[in-house]
This record gives structure tokens, C-alpha cells and sequence, in this order.
């Protein structure tokens, strides 16, 4: 086909009547891009008492197999009418295109039904409720499994991968120095300005120390570095172990006689386990930077008295209190970012909806920890 | 679109006269010039020259690394060549503004390793991308031409709204051809597409896509490793030597002193399937003789 018959390729349809006989002429090229115009004028076409139909081609140019496919289709409905169909000037090409794609056509059953959206709801209620049931107890399971792999891999400590165990280090915790630093210290920015706010109604600026000091160090800074390192590492557990699902490495791995739990999941958990613990302390001395800062800027409390009213306020007990609960929430957050992970099936779409499992789960759990471990610590008078 | 002309019977370029073979050449629907791709320092092809023929299946072949993939997707427009014309339907690539570049892509058709098929979308729904985007179907036409391929490609109906995690490999790649043959593609490229199907899937693909050809006036450029494939429907071959082509039948291939050609179509597997490939022309002119 050259430049200039493309440029001329429109195609139109001209129906003539003569007494009881219709004349249907093809003109022009019938390929996919000209039929829509075309296809409800045939769809509805009304042969209105006809009896005998000719498909005329003589005029047709290019014919592709959509455009052989509606031939077909026009030629079987007009048949099953009752009409006497005659096809006239069918190229010998065309004709076999139709031939083909008529011979090998088979109607595809229609998609599955969309159910009433009542119905729907309801169904998709209880799949949630049968599915977040099966992966709670999946989820008990696989604790208890990592707690026994870990306890193998302490009790024969030369198990453990050591190379795998500090590049987890550093990509969880000196990587996410930053981030974790940054964020604390405006969060403390922000406890002293508002604290100081309303301390000053009653003239109590300087006990803004005591709010800052208290608060960071007993919950927001553990907190923000959970929720941190959920979001940042916990993802990415997630995602690199559900690729390696995808490309069946962790299928390779337990063939070659290594175990998934022993390889991907126990270096990623005790790398956040321990330094979990160590972001936190740095967390703490950022979020009470932050504070200070603010403090001696907006409440003209300098560095000294900042660090004399710190030390009145919170006991060394305060810290450990913040700090104690890191480890713990660093276990749940490998253990369900891993757990996700090894959840992927075969597909990229379910990466993306494990990873997205994994810190929404991660940073429930923890925050659920949190407020049981808050209840605790009040009971024993902490 | 593939298009059978209403005046001219869709002959092969070996079958036709000699006046309508040479006429034939003087319009490849795909020629590229002095092409130079590398990655880096690496050169992946150094001054090549190609050219395809209309209904012609041109196989491209070549040791591992030679290029044979990255050749194609430069043609489609995926990698980016240091220099070099590609002109495809006699107009060049580079040329082209975005709505034509658009327009050109829907008059080819690719099929990748695998299928490529998008995950989270049904084979129906996969097919349907190509006619959505680029066409405006009705919704109801659209599902019959759905019908239509899905037929073509020898699909059984009750794939059409399966997913493809829940297809095997051949039925992935039928699939695929069925996306890459929804918008009745002029040209079909094809990257090794009966790598890893079981050799009786293989050798049925390989029938599928001769008949496609046939009947649908398709030119074809194939990548592949199967002798058979080359044998069974590919009127000329590309071989990748050197950074370069070299094109030929089969026959005239194996004239070649090049060693890399000698081996690949003198070997054993080369010679098996040269054999297998006689046997089934013998028993299919048989009876007619």
C-alpha cells in the first residue's frame, strides 16, 4: 500500500434497494481503524422485506481480519433471517481471510458475572474477615518459627551469615540515619513550641523541659523510629524477598539444600533487633536537640539551664523505658516485612499488595504493643 | 493493518513472478542503514544493514550476545541507536512526531519472551489494551474482535478470562500474539518465540504463526534459536556475525565460510533439523506427486 492509496483509504458502505433485493457495496479499505463507523450502521441494519441480499466487494480495497470478521458477521446474520445472501467480486484473498477466521471463530464465554453490589460487600466482608483470621494465625505460626530458628542460630552462632547480617546493619540503621534524625528533631521543634504554648498560661515555661524530656524519651522516640523503620526497611524486606519469590530464587535456595528462614529472614531480623535499639538512643538525643534548640531560641532558656531542668526531670529509668521496647518492635517489624514477603505468589501485582500488608500490619502491631506495653509498665510503676 | 490487497493474492516473495519479486524489492516495508548500537563501550552492532521484504519471514539468528534482541528492540524503538537510518513503511523513525510515532506503533505488532502480558489483567482485557488505545471501537465490536483473536491464536474460550499466572508458557505466548495481533499489525516481531515450549508446543506454535502469516498477509521478523522454526517458516534468515548481518536462504547461508554460520546450520542439531524439515516436505507434495 503506497503513501498516496493510504491517504485515499476511507471506506463507506451503500445500501441500495431494488424491489425485494438489497444491494450492500463495500467501497474503500475495511480494516480496524475504518470499522467503527460502520459497525452499528450493519449491526442495525433492517433488510425491511427484502428477500434476496447481495454483499457487493468488487469495490473493496484493503481487508484486514476485523474487517473479514464483520463481512462474516453481516453475511450469518442476514442468513439467519431467512434472506438469501449472495456475495458478489470477492476477491479470492478476501474470501479466504473470511474462510479462516470464520472456520476458527469461537465465542468466548462472557465474563464472569459482577455480583449485586450489596452482595458484594457482604462478600467482601467476610473473605476479609475468613482471610485476616487465616493470616493471624499464619502470622502466630511464623513467630513461632522465627523464634525457633533464632534460637538455633544463637545456640550455633557460627550459623548465622555474617556478611548478610552487616549489610542489614547498615542498610536499616546507618542508612537510616538521616531520615530518623531529621524527623525527631522537628518532632521535638514542635513538643517544646506547642508545650511551651500552653505552659505559658500558667507561667510554667520551663516545665516545657519536663514535656520535651518526658515525651520523647518514653514514647515518641521509639515511636517515630518504629514507624520509620517500618515504612523504610520493613517495605523493603518485603519487596526484596517477594521479588526473589517472583523469580523462584527462594525456590532455588531451598533446593540447594538452604533454608529461606535461615538466609533472608534471620539476617534481617536481628540486624533490626539490634539496631533498632541504637536508632532509638539516637532518635532521643535528636528529639531533645530539637527541643533545646527551640527552647533557647523562642523561650530564652539557654543550653545550660535546658540540660540542669533535664536532669531534674527524667531519670536514667525514663530512657531505658523508651528504649527497652525497641527490640521488641523490631522483631515484629522484620518478622511480618519477611513474613509478607514470603507471601508473594507468583506475580508483580502481589509485591506491591504484600509490601502494602506489611507496614500497615507492621505499624499496627507496634502501636498495639505500644499501648499494652504503656499499660504494663503503669501497673509495675514505672 | 494487516492487509490483503483485494487485487493481489498475498504470494510469497519466492512464489511470485520475477517482475513482482523485484518490485517487491524496491519497497522493503523495513530497511535499516549503517546501524550502530553499544551499551557503554561495548558495540553491539557496527555498521549494519537489513532490510525486510513485504510478506517475507525473516528469522534473525546469532550466538548468544551477538545482539539479535537488542536489534529489535532498537527497530521498535526501545534502545536508542548511536547512528544509523531505520525506516519502517518508507519512513524514517527518527523523523516522526510523537502522534506519528503513536500511529506507527500500532501498525506493528511485538511479542516478547514470556508473552509480556500485563499481570494484573485478564487475556480479554489484555487484548483489549492495543484496540482502546488506539482505536474506537464500540465495546461490543471490541468483544468480538476479542473472539476473533483469541480463535486465531488457537486459544481455547475459556482462557479469555483467565489471568496470566494461571496460563501455561505456550498459552501465555498465544496469548501474547494475540495482544501484539489486536490492532491487525503490518509487521510482527517475534523474540524467540518458541524458547521454552516442549518441542511438539513448539513446532505447533511455529505452525500458528506460518498460518497467521499466510492468511493474514503478516511480514514477520523473528528472533529465535530453533533450527526447526527457521526450516519450517522463515523464507530468509539474518545471520549476526561481526557486529553485522548476513542474509540469505538457507542454502545460500550455508555457502557462507564464515565458521560460526558452517557450525550453526552444519552441526548436528543443524543438520537434524534440515532432515526432519525434508521429511515433512516429502510427506505433505507426497501424495501429490
Amino acid at each position: 500500500m503506497s503513501a498516496a492509496e493510504e491517504l485515499l483509504a476511507a471506506s463507506s458502505l451503500e445500501v441500495a434497494r431494488d424491489g425485494d433485493h438489497l444491494t450492500l457495496q463495500f467501497v474503500g479499505d475495511w480494516t480496524t481503524r475504518e470499522l467503527a463507523r460502520h459497525d452499528a450502521a450493519l449491526r442495525g441494519l433492517d433488510p425491511a422485506g427484502a428477500r434476496t441480499v447481495a454483499l457487493d466487494l468488487s469495490h473493496c480495497g484493503a481487508v484486514d481480519s476485523a474487517g473479514a470478521w464483520i463481512l462474516d458477521r453481516t453475511l450469518e446474520n442476514l442468513k439467519g433471517k431467512g434472506l438469501e445472501v449472495t456475495l458478489v467480486g470477492v476477491p479470492p484473498a478476501v474470501e479466504r481471510l473470511m474462510d479462516t477466521v470464520a472456520a476458527r471463530h469461537v465465542e468466548c464465554p462472557p465474563a464472569p458475572k459482577v455480583d449485586n453490589p450489596l452482595v458484594a460487600v457482604a462478600l467482601r466482608l467476610g473473605r476479609e474477615t475468613v482471610r485476616i483470621s487465616r493470616e493471624a494465625t499464619d502470622l502466630l505460626s511464623f513467630l513461632g518459627l522465627t523464634i525457633i530458628v533464632l534460637a538455633r542460630s544463637l545456640a550455633m552462632p557460627w550459623r548465622i551469615r555474617l556478611t548478610a547480617l552487616v549489610s542489614q546493619m547498615e542498610q536499616t540503621g546507618l542508612n537510616a540515619l538521616p531520615i530518623v534524625g531529621l524527623i525527631s528533631f522537628l518532632v521535638g521543634v514542635v513538643l517544646a513550641y506547642q508545650g511551651a504554648d500552653q505552659l505559658a498560661q500558667f507561667g510554667a515555661q520551663i516545665f516545657t523541659v519536663n514535656l520535651v524530656a518526658v515525651g520523647i524519651l518514653r514514647e515518641m522516640g521509639i515511636l517515630l523510629t518504629a514507624i520509620i523503620v517500618a515504612g523504610r526497611s520493613g517495605s523493603a524486606f518485603t519487596a526484596q524477598i517477594g521479588t526473589m519469590k517472583v523469580n523462584e530464587e527462594v525456590d532455588a535456595m531451598r533446593t540447594l539444600g538452604l533454608d529461606p528462614m535461615e538466609v533472608l529472614v534471620m539476617p534481617r531480623v536481628i540486624a533490626l533487633v539490634l539496631v533498632m535499639p541504637l536508632l532509638t538512643f539516637y532518635a532521643d538525643i535528636m528529639g531533645l536537640l530539637g527541643g533545646a534548640v527551640m527552647a533557647t531560641i523562642v523561650l530564652d532558656i539557654s543550653f545550660f539551664q535546658f540540660a540542669r531542668q533535664l536532669n531534674d526531670a527524667v531519670t536514667v529509668e525514663t530512657l531505658a523505658v523508651g528504649i527497652v521496647k525497641a527490640p521488641f518492635f523490631a522483631f515484629i517489624i522484620g518478622m511480618v516485612g519477611c513474613y509478607e514477603g514470603l507471601q508473594v505468589s507468583r506475580s508483580a501485582e502481589s509485591v506491591g499488595q504484600q509490601t502494602t500488608r506489611a507496614v500497615v500490619e507492621s505499624i499496627f502491631l507496634v502501636i498495639v504493643l505500644d499501648a499494652l506495653l504503656s499499660i504494663f509498665f503503669s501497673v509495675i510503676g514505672f | 493493518m494487516a492487509v490483503i490487497e483485494g487485487t493481489n493474492t498475498g504470494q510469497k516473495p519466492g512464489q511470485g513472478t520475477t517482475a513482482n519479486g523485484e518490485s517487491r524489492r524496491a519497497s522493503p516495508v523495513l530497511s535499516i542503514e549503517g546501524l550502530r548500537t553499544q551499551f557503554g563501550p561495548t558495540v553491539i552492532h557496527d555498521n549494519l544493514d537489513f532490510s525486510v521484504q513485504p510478506g517475507e519471514v525473516m528469522g534473525v539468528v546469532g550466538g548468544s550476545g551477538t545482539g539479535k534482541s537488542v536489534l529489535i528492540r532498537t527497530i521498535i524503538g526501545l534502545n536508542k541507536q548511536a547512528a544509523g537510518r531505520i525506516t519502517v513503511f518508507g519512513r524514517d523513525l527518527a523523523g516522526l512526531s510523537a502522534a506519528e510515532t503513536m500511529a506507527m506503533q500500532a501498525r506493528w505488532g511485538v511479542l516478547f519472551q514470556d508473552g509480556a502480558l500485563f499481570s494484573s489483567l485478564t487475556v480479554a482485557q489484555n487484548i483489549e489494551v492495543p484496540m482502546k488505545e488506539h482505536s474506537d471501537l464500540s465495546p461490543a465490536l471490541r468483544r468480538e474482535l476479542i473472539d476473533v483473536k483469541v480463535s486465531m491464536v488457537g486459544l481455547p474460550p475459556d482462557a479469555a478470562h483467565k489471568y496470566p499466572a494461571e496460563l501455561s508458557g505456550g498459552m501465555r505466548k498465544r496469548a501474547g500474539l494475540a495482544r501484539a495481533l489486536a490492532l491487525d499489525a503490518d509487521i510482527l516481531f517475534l523474540d524467540e518465540p518458541t524458547a521454552g515450549l516442549d518441542p511438539i508446543g513448539a513446532a505447533n506454535f511455529d505452525l500458528l504463526i506460518g498460518d497467521l502469516q499466510k492468511a493474514l498477509g503478516l511480514t514477520v521478523v523473528m528472533v529465535t534459536h530453533d533450527l526447526d522454526s527457521l526450516y519450517a517458516i522463515c523464507d530468509r534468515v539474518s545471520v549476526l556475525v561481526n557486529k553485522r548481518v548476513k542474509v540469505g536462504t538457507i542454502e545460500e547461508l550455508m555457502r557462507e565460510p564464515d565458521p560460526w554460520i558452517q557450525e550453526y546450520f552444519g552441526g548436528p542439531r543443524g543438520r537434524a533439523a534440515a532432515g526432519s524439515a525434508e521429511q515433512a516436505g516429502a510427506t505433505e507434495t507426497g501424495p501429490a506427486q
